[in-house]
């Protein structure tokens, strides 16, 4: 059979992706928030801004993760650790995607990393990216995803680790287009 | 190649300039191939849990003092790989605007009445047989900004995803015998070959009688058939 094909997420998802979110009278299925205090592992906030080609702050933008958790397992049975979240960048002032969650550990032998998946108005097909850890510099080198990018573009997949006042930030910006374009992959 | 790799066939180009938002949206080097990895046939399982009582029901999930305006209608389908298999218990989720073609969103300012009694959004799980049902009211056509006199076609938003992240899927479902889609750059922006896979059926069988026309819609999704690769 044919694949269905695929259509911009559009304007107006709030309400139907991500009610709480946005303030609207529905419950959410997931959120910027993927940890409770019990969860195991370092908790850490990733925080960034989508970058058109104009270098304009997206503020209609979707972004998901996917995680494994901090033993390195993806939809553990041994917690309630669901490793997915949902943000859009339309509630933050400067149209921010913040997750509050926890570093992965290393899976199957690769640098520990986190699935984004990019949806927005003006993007007929979502786009797969992978966010890496800039403290993770010898396992990021061994990485058999990170060694298929040109070296020139590696950078553009690695956040940057920021200890602040409220706690380990990782600062990584989405670029859609440009010079520093952010590597997509075709999954 | 996983043989379920995105089918660059059907799905749209990231550029495509007559839908105008795309020219400084759509990643411009090309995407670099991926191997899958556990990363990739894994993701978030959605199941019953995550639907409330009315979900399903977009004629009853905005209730506040009546019922919706607009004409009712029953949209079901079955959530296939690409053999065919149903994929079951796996989260279906909606938006649409209202009869008059308006969004309850804060962004939309359509010059057109919401309706107090109509949310817009739903979602719900599908059955052993990969089936998902909403009852809802149609959506109607509205105007946007990307040409002069530019108008979407009546359209329901779906978001699926099925058996692993690689499966994620977010698309339009239209109605058959729509005159605005040959004008619809989004719509159009699909290879011609596979644009109809976007139109629902009307479906007698689906018609609740003296109550609710039906539409089917099916989609298929990659499946699960990737296989991780071996590990160093």
């Amino acid at each position: 059979m044919t694949q269905t094909p695929s259509q911009t997420v559009g304007p107006y998802f709030a309400y139907g992706l991500s009610p709480q979110q946005y303030l609207y009278n529905h419950t959410s299925i997931a959120s910027g928030n993927l940890r409770t205090s019990s969860t195991q592992g370092e908790p850490i906030t990733i925080k960034g801004r989508v970058l058109d080609g104009q270098g304009n702050a997206i503020p209609d933008a979707m972004i998901e993760i996917w995680q494994a958790d901090a033993k390195g397992q993806y939809n553990p049975t041994d917690s309630d650790f669901k490793g997915f979240g949902r943000f859009g960048t339309g509630t933050d002032p400067e149209a921010q995607f913040i997750f509050q969650t926890i570093k992965p550990a290393s899976v199957d032998g690769q640098a520990p990393h986190i699935t984004v998946v990019v949806f927005m108005r003006g993007l007929l097909t979502h786009a797969y990216t992978r966010l890496y850890f800039s403290d993770e510099t010898t396992e990021n080198q061994k990485d058999i995803i990170l060694n298929t990018v040109p070296e020139e573009r590696k950078n553009t997949l690695i956040a940057q680790r920021q200890e602040t006042p409220e706690g380990i930030v990782y600062q990584w910006d989405i670029v859609m287009q440009g010079e520093q374009e952010t590597v997509f992959f075709d999954v | 190649m996983n043989h379920n790799q995105r089918d660059w066939e059907v799905h749209p180009p990231y550029l495509y300039p007559d839908y105008k938002s795309t020219v400084f949206r759509a990643p411009s080097k090309p995407l670099i191939p991926m191997k899958h990895t556990l990363s990739e046939s894994t993701g978030p399982v959605y199941g019953q849990d995550s639907v409330g009582q009315f979900d399903n029901d977009l004629t009853k999930n905005g209730i506040r003092n009546g019922e919706p305006l607009g004409e009712r209608i029953v949209v079901s389908g079955r959530i296939l790989d690409i053999d065919g298999r149903p994929i079951k218990n796996t989260l279906v989720e909606i938006w649409q605007a209202n009869a008059a073609g308006r969004y309850i969103h804060k962004v939309d300012q359509h010059n057109a009445p919401l309706d107090p009694n109509f949310f817009g959004g739903g979602r719900c799980v599908t059955d052993e047989n990969g089936r998902y049902t909403f009852m809802t009211i149609k959506p109607g056509a509205y105007p946007w900004g990307n040409h002069p006199n530019a108008w979407r076609p009546n359209h329901i938003h779906f978001s699926l995803f099925g058996s692993n992240i690689t499966n994620r899927l977010v698309t339009q479902m239209y109605f058959p015998g729509d005159p605005l889609l040959q004008y619809d750059p989004i719509y159009q922006g699909v290879p011609e070959k596979a644009r109809h896979l976007l139109v629902s059926q009307f479906d007698l069988s689906l018609t609740q009688p003296d109550f609710a026309l039906g539409y089917n819609f099916d989609i298929v999704l990659r499946g699960h058939n990737a296989t991780p690769f071996e590990n160093q």
